[in-house]
């Protein structure tokens, strides 16, 4: 009943082509800003942190990262896990390299050198497309663990080849190291979330995006009707990875502590990350949190249900969570191959029409 | 002959320009497969130029030289006056060449709007983080082009399917679509590669009408390639024939009609 474009009149180009042009939807925004921000910090316990939000937040990001690449430009990855490493290792270089300087920015300049890195690894796609990139992309996978692995500068010789976050703070408040209270953690995440998601709506319905769509849709189109196409594809690489690299500096820094690259790192989290934004929708940000709740939720609750509702086994629960996860990944992608964003829209077009559909 | 510098006038009162893009000897050639063999002709500003001839011919190939696509092995292509280098196929739509296709290509993934803001990229020059914050420059860029990009949506008569994803549209509106693209980048000259290819009459009259339109209301200069004798015959102020490579005609209609190769070779004669 309430879900409705009629009467919201746009009197102006740039109200038609905001990013929630119906007023409903833009008030349900502010509604679930204000709660994310004003009163979730305030309820949240330890598990709640661990188990579900800073997951959702650090994966959302990359998810946002790997659908600007694979989404949006057509250029599928398999490396985001080596990506989310470079962010993870500059981020702990810069913090043991000048300890005076805020986090925050640590932070946002590991995700600079990891859109450098990614446009070195990014130059095969001007030549291959398709399977052939993914593979080349899994080089990079492989290459940038073996490095950080290889190399005892990255770790700063310590013993162990782990690295692991020294305590920072923002604004006397501690946000890394074991002193970090869960509410604390929770908001920087979602500060760098809520900034990647604007960022990454601007680029994406302004001209850098149509660019990429282009790119994605037709290349060879894209090229006669004036687009770039080394441009197009090496900012794709470089703004994807950007996003990757945040994710890897919070997953790092604010999330785990303490980081070993081949296990937090390693190709599974590509395939995770990849899965997240195929379940969540190609070529949308709504996707990208979509498909990042839903892998991060659906283990948590599968859990609870098993062990604690049913009361089996935790072995036996842990290893029928990933048969069921599994098996619902592919019962929803035959069902709705355009992902949860696909589904989320067509509800939306339903109730437009809600309750008389003729 | 007319003087290549000089405008004139033509039978029906319509002044044409100057020349603005000049063919020299073109040879393009595939392997052993001579697609294009010593051709010259020129394209005049404001002036309908259509491009004919049977099957494999060779008028595509002519076409994609002339936007960039293809590097002529011989000869050389003028454009306003100066000869061009070979260039990447988007750094001659930088030029302001732009060009409908044979098989649609539109991004079909993408609305009917951003398709044809697409055409806008010549007009558009804000970096990324200006994009990203979308501030200043970058929204006043989007608003404006977006202003420009209305008027050829009206122009066109295809409001009503603005914020349709272009994948829903039936063939006749993708057409209309992919020139409203490529006439969003108001090129000096629009190519067009049979733009009523698969189209019924009455479809065929509406981008006939749009044609006429767009050259006498914007002035622009269009070079077309179209089978439909009698549209080319209407619509055009000049026509070149080709056939298998080489160049057998070139004219107005009415004298590319009498012309007993091109006779011979394409129109035929009516059996009585």
């Amino acid at each position: 009943m309430f879900y409705r474009e009629a009467g919201d009149f746009k009197t102006s180009y740039a109200e038609d082509s905001q990013t929630f042009p119906i007023k409903f939807d833009r008030y349900r925004y502010y509604v679930v800003l204000l709660i994310a921000f004003a009163v979730v910090p305030f309820i949240i316990n330890d598990y709640w942190v661990n188990a579900v939000f800073l997951p959702f937040l650090i994966y959302a990001i990359a998810a946002i990262g790997l659908n600007i690449l694979t989404g949006y430009c057509g250029q599928v990855s398999l490396g985001t896990g080596g990506f989310m490493a470079v962010g993870a290792y500059a981020c702990y270089k810069l913090m043991t390299s000048f300890p005076e300087v805020s986090i925050l920015i640590h932070v946002i300049l590991a995700g600079g050198i990891t859109a450098a890195v990614g446009v070195v690894f990014g130059l095969p796609s001007l030549r291959i497309k398709g399977f052939y990139l993914a593979v080349a992309t899994l080089a990079a996978q492989f290459f940038l663990v073996w490095i950080f692995n290889r190399v005892p500068w990255f770790y700063n010789y310590s013993a162990s080849g782990q690295i692991s976050a020294p305590e920072r703070t923002v604004l006397g408040v501690s946000v890394t190291g074991a002193e970090t209270a869960p509410w604390a953690a929770y908001m920087v995440c979602l500060v760098f979330l809520t900034l990647s998601a604007i960022l990454a709506r601007n680029l994406t319905r302004g001209m850098a995006g149509r660019k990429w769509m282009a790119i994605r849709d037709m290349d060879i189109a894209a090229e006669i009707i004036g687009v770039d196409p080394l441009k197009a594809k090496l900012s794709a690489f470089a703004v994807s990875s950007f996003f990757i690299g945040i994710a890897g500096a919070l997953f790092f820094a604010v999330y785990l502590g303490a980081v070993e690259v081949g296990e937090a790192f390693g190709i599974t989290k590509s395939f995770l990350v990849l899965f997240m934004v195929i379940i969540g929708g190609l070529g949308s940000i709504f996707g990208s949190f979509a498909g990042a709740a839903f892998l991060v939720l659906l283990p948590v609750l599968l859990k609870n249900l098993l062990v604690g509702g049913l009361g089996w086994p935790t072995d036996l629960a842990a290893h029928l969570e990933f048969v069921i996860v599994g098996a619902l990944i592919i019962a929803f992608l035959v069902a709705e191959p355009h992902g949860l964003a696909q589904l989320w829209r067509v509800a939306k077009e339903k109730l437009r029409l809600w309750p008389f559909p003729h | 002959m007319l003087d290549s510098a000089e405008p004139y006038t033509t039978e029906d009162g319509r002044t044409i320009g100057p020349v603005v893009m000049e063919m020299k000897n073109i040879t393009l050639r595939f392997g052993g497969v001579v697609a294009i063999q010593d051709i010259s002709f020129d394209i005049r500003e404001g002036e309908i130029r259509a491009i004919i001839g049977p099957n494999g011919a060779g008028k595509s190939s002519m076409l994609n030289v002339i936007s960039g696509f293809y590097n002529p092995q011989d000869g050389e292509v003028w454009y306003k006056g100066e000869k061009r280098p070979s260039l990447k196929p988007y750094q001659v739509a930088q030029q302001g060449i732009a060009r409908t296709f044979q098989n649609i290509a539109l991004f079909e993934g993408m609305s009917v709007l951003d398709n044809v803001m697409t055409g806008r990229i010549r007009q558009m020059s804000a970096g990324l983080v200006a994009q990203a914050i979308w501030k200043g420059k970058a929204e006043r860029e989007e608003t404006e082009n977006r202003e420009a990009v209305e008027r050829v949506i009206d122009f066109l008569e295809i409001q009503h399917i603005r914020k349709t994803p272009v994948s829903r549209l039936p063939y006749g509106l993708k057409k209309r679509v992919e020139l409203a693209r490529a006439l969003a980048a108001e090129p000096s000259i629009l190519l067009l590669d049979e733009p009523m290819a698969g189209m019924n009459v009455e479809e065929k009259e509406d981008m006939s009408r749009f044609i006429l339109d767009v050259n006498d209301e914007f002035g622009t200069t269009i070079a077309l390639i179209e089978h439909d004798m009698g549209v080319v015959m209407d619509l055009s102020d000049r026509v070149v024939v080709m056939d298998y490579g080489k160049k057998i005609g070139d004219g107005t209609p009415d004298e590319v009609r009498r012309n007993q190769d091109v006779i011979d070779a394409y129109l035929g004669v009516a059996h009585d």
